[in-house]
């Protein structure tokens, strides 16, 4: 008995210890530390529902540890316990009370499974489309006559509203500080909204298995001002004027548009095989995983396999001198939309 | 069956090799479906620990991309179908015709079929690690991911469930017309005991879940090997078609694989309390309640889908009412250890483990039931704590139980107690540092079938955690099966009842003798043999005299019958039409003997039935 003892006091210390040291997470990509409205709404759902299983799980286990004390087998005991054949009284009591609580938590659950699902005419929203890929997400804004890849811009404290599809296999568009996933089946497309209340860069995950890189399939939101948002769409729709800033950067270039443009956009211009790389520059991963240098770019160009099984590009470490990789990172690097 | 007026026919009687190969005996073959799903849990538990070492620390690069898929597919799959299934049916065929006074279950050749059917296929599946690649598409296997987008593996994946898939059906049909059919005079239904009644249950679940798995499988099957379109989008076909019918089959599958850990609880429970379920009825209706609601429910593993509010809420809604029967349940079980004499024999305390770790189960699963919430917890670690509390925390911890309870039935011996302790402690506490704080790891942003996470956004030290658990799991595994090997060292001593029990199977000789009961015993009551004993009665009133037993004959063709099927995976696995056509002449040459070969089987004479029964007193 004193094993079982020793558990139920250890059990709520790990608890007790994960939540010091961990807290809620991190606060751009913890689900417990919500950032806007749907995030907010899912939560206190979670927090009602978890309140009420522990109200239940407290009483089970009180009384749970109050028969396991008080009637385990004494030494010498001897004789036969009462063969009680059951109680019509507590039956109906135990089949009670979860139905009134089951309905506590089901009319605010089909309340807010509609509200969630609710449409916006477009003049109160910023529409955006989502393609996702195997291994990383498109974004195009028909509203605004905007593409972009992996990094998704939005205005705090406006609806953003998505229209989800797959180019491929099934994935999950989630970024849990704003808002639960949406699966982007190809050939269907689903909808969602949410919006960021604050500025920030909140993480984004693709949460189904879609692939040998599904782990690797991370973008961000970059919820910036209203004001900042209409200055970036403006300088994303003037990015085709653009000229590279070095000669380096000129010869990059040439090099992009001879071997790269039938995949990936700049400007307006080019592929959507890869990702639209207009605003390349200004993002803080490469390919969503790697820390932003000048190395990791050169690196993904030489062999992007080695750094995400499974995606489509093709290894250029055997097509381009290294020199002529440099010269393309520098045209990469110098992809920005914010000075 | 005793005592008709036929010519005995002499018993064909194999050993060694030969006998386990043909054997028609429930008993055997339980047995037999015991070592293949301890061994298939053995690789099941491994590969968990391979991706639990993968993910002890951020970025490490030990199994990544398409071999820490093939890891987790093949975990999911094993287990659930491998290692679940067959022991789960281990213990059906152990104890269910004891259990009713039954000599074999109602069709013995279907039974063996079944087991080597479901082996056959679980090697099938397996041998992929040596051809080129496990399948990597999760073992739920989503299209067109697992269609057009995976390689050979998915064959595997397809042929093999496929195969196993209809040992489990076949095992199913058998064991509810053997409920039906076989219970012995007195033995009415409303006297069957809880885990005959889980048995019948289940079996019911696997009769019509089962079909649905077997269509899927047969579209994935014709997309990947015929170039049909059934998931492809762009040509018409619709991939959503994959996760709806594999789920009306995968949600039921999770009340098979509980309904008979309840059925254990059931009767561990009364035993060492030594008082009689509470509330026998209502767990009766609860079971029927929850095999009926199982089969309602199972768009809510699709709520991020996009099925539209109404189809999530009609789904969420249903769900949270299986926590009413589950619940009934759970209280049925307290009351009955209330006021009881509770002994913490190794049974009972893997039965007493269950209560807190099934009910945190079902409360994560209430809580996964609502949909916006679920937009949360869907694919992420919350979910895969939910349901390991579901499964390993529900399931095995109950399947453990029924093994430490029946064990000296199956085997004649009783498992050693200390060892068995310290079993339950390691496992019991592994479990928990292990799935207790994948909760959190999910909340906080961790997908699940990742290889991978960053560092510095608080998963670290859950994630190790997580991985000691683990490790002290399968500490707990190990020290299991050397309390197998301590204690088949030893002579068969165990007494016909250990345990002061309730039910017939504790009637016969532990291990039961072939023929299981010398003479058909006459049920009296609930819990026959607490009745017996309350009336202060030695043993069993007979239903029938003493007669020459009329039993099944050994037969070797369900096993060259599965080979055939084997063979014939292969066959389409590789296009080899040659192959296909050799398994199918097996097979059919099988099934055409079985069918125009006259058997009437044999008897056992009765001065043989004495001598066993006055040795068993012995």
């Amino acid at each position: 008995m004193s094993g079982w003892k020793n558990l139920c006091r250890l059990l709520p210390i790990v608890a007790l210890a994960m939540f010091v040291l961990t807290g809620c997470g991190d606060p751009y990509l913890s689900a417990l530390d919500p950032k806007g409205p749907v995030a907010e709404s899912q939560l206190s759902l979670i927090k009602l529902s978890f309140y009420i299983m522990l109200g239940v799980f407290i009483v089970v286990m009180v009384i749970f540890t109050y028969v396991l004390v008080k009637f385990r087998k004494r030494p010498g005991q001897t004789g036969i316990p009462k063969q009680v054949e059951g109680n019509h009284k507590l039956e109906i009591i135990w089949t009670t009370i979860p139905i009134i609580l089951l309905l506590v938590l089901a009319i605010p659950t089909v309340i807010t499974t509609f509200d969630l699902a609710e449409k916006f005419p477009s003049e109160d929203v910023v529409n955006v489309k989502v393609t996702a890929h195997q291994f990383w997400w498109e974004f195009d804004y028909p509203d605004l006559e905007v593409s972009t890849g992996q990094d998704l811009y939005i205005p705090t404290g406006k609806k953003v509203q998505f229209q989800l599809t797959s180019a491929d296999v099934i994935h999950s568009f989630w970024v849990p500080a704003l808002a639960g996933k949406t699966d982007t089946n190809p050939g269907m497309v689903n909808h969602m909204w949410f919006q960021a209340d604050q500025p920030g860069v909140y993480q984004g995950k693709c949460a189904e298995l879609c692939g040998p890189s599904h782990a690797l399939m991370d973008f961000k939101v970059v919820a910036v001002s209203p004001e900042e948002f209409d200055t970036w769409v403006g300088k994303m729709k003037a990015a085709a004027e653009r000229t590279p800033a070095t000669a380096t950067a000129q010869q990059g270039q040439e090099i992009f548009n001879k071997s790269c443009l039938g995949c990936h956009a700049v400007g307006g211009q080019g592929g959507k095989m890869g990702p639209n790389l207009t605003a390349f520059g200004d993002r803080d991963k490469v390919a969503g995983i790697l820390e932003y240098n000048k190395e990791n770019i050169a690196a993904w160009i030489h062999d992007p396999q080695s750094k995400k099984p499974g995606n489509l590009m093709p290894a250029f470490g055997d097509k381009l001198s290294d020199q002529e990789i440099d010269s393309l990172v520098e045209y990469l690097d110098g992809l920005k939309i914010n000075e | 069956m005793a005592g008709h007026g036929h010519v005995a026919h002499s018993p064909k009687r194999h050993t060694g090799l030969m006998d386990w190969l043909t054997t028609v005996d429930h008993k055997k073959i339980g047995i037999l479906y015991l070592v293949a799903g301890g061994f298939f849990f053995l690789l099941g538990g491994l590969e968990a620990i391979l991706i639990r070492i993968q993910l002890m620390y951020p970025d490490s690069k030990i199994f990544i991309g398409a071999t820490f898929n093939e890891l987790t597919t093949m975990h999911g799959t094993t287990m659930i179908f491998l290692a679940a299934m067959p022991v789960i049916f281990a213990l059906m065929n152990a104890v269910v015709p004891l259990q009713i006074g039954a000599r074999d279950v109602a069709f013995p050749f279907l039974n063996s079929l079944g087991f080597w059917l479901f082996f056959m296929g679980g090697l099938l599946l397996n041998t992929s690690w040596f051809l080129g690649g496990a399948p990597d598409a999760g073992w739920t296997a989503y299209a067109p991911l697992s269609s057009a987008f995976s390689g050979r593996g998915v064959d595997f994946y397809v042929l093999g469930l496929q195969i196993a898939g209809i040992g489990t059906w076949l095992g199913g049909i058998n064991f509810l017309v053997t409920i039906i059919n076989m219970r012995a005079p007195g033995l009415s239904f409303m006297r069957l005991p809880m885990f005959t009644w889980t048995a019948f249950i289940t079996s019911t679940l696997v009769l019509f879940a089962f079909p649905a798995i077997t269509v899927s499988l047969v579209l994935l099957m014709f997309d990947r090997l015929f170039g049909a379109n059934f998931f492809d989008a762009a040509a018409g076909g619709n991939e959503v078609i994959w996760e709806h019918l594999f789920w009306i089959f995968g949600h039921p599958e999770v009340y098979i694989l509980i309904l008979p850990a309840f059925g254990v609880i059931s009767e561990v429970m009364p035993t060492f309390s030594k008082k009689r379920l509470f509330g026998y009825s209502a767990m009766v209706f609860s079971t029927v309640l929850i095999g009926f609601l199982g089969f309602m429910v199972w768009a809510h593993h699709m709520f991020t889908v996009g099925l539209g509010p109404v189809a999530n809420a009609i789904f969420g809604v249903a769900t949270m009412l299986i926590a009413i029967p589950t619940g009934i349940k759970i209280f049925n079980w307290l009351f009955t250890l209330w006021g009881g004499h509770i002994r913490f024999t190794t049974a009972m305390l893997y039965a007493v483990g269950f209560i807190p770790t099934f009910v945190i189960g079902g409360m994560t699963g209430v809580m996964l039931a609502i949909p916006t919430a679920d937009y949360q917890y869907h694919d992420t670690y919350f979910v895969i704590a939910h349901f390991h509390y579901v499964i390993v925390g529900g399931m095995v911890l109950g399947l453990f139980s029924g093994l430490y309870y029946w064990w000296p039935k199956m085997f004649g011996r009783m498992l050693n107690e200390t060892l068995g302790k310290w079993n339950f402690w390691t496992f019991f506490i592994g479990f928990h540092l292990t799935f207790f704080p994948q909760h959190f790891l999910g909340l906080l942003g961790m997908p699940r079938r990742v290889f991978t996470y960053q560092a510095g956004v608080g998963l670290e030290s859950m994630n190790f955690i997580s991985t000691i658990g683990a490790f002290l799991m399968g500490v707990g595994f190990i020290i299991f099966i050397w309390n197998v090997i301590v204690t088949n060292s030893k002579k068969k001593d165990a007494p016909a009842d250990p345990w002061d029990a309730r039910t017939l199977e504790w009637t016969i000789a532990s291990p039961a003798p072939e023929y299981n009961f010398a003479q058909t015993p006459l049920v009296r009551g609930l819990d026959a043999l607490w009745t017996e004993k309350m009336a202060g009665n030695k043993k069993m009133t007979p239903a029938e005299p003493l007669g020459e037993i009329h039993m099944p004959s050994a037969s070797i063709l369900p096993f060259l019958m599965s080979v055939g099927l084997f063979i014939a995976g292969y066959g389409f696995i590789y296009h080899m039409y040659v192959l296909i056509g050799v398994g199918a002449v097996i097979v059919v040459s099988c099934m055409f003997t079985r069918s125009f070969k006259d058997d009437p089987g044999w008897h056992v004479p009765i001065d043989e039935v004495e001598r066993t029964e006055k040795e068993a007193r012995a």
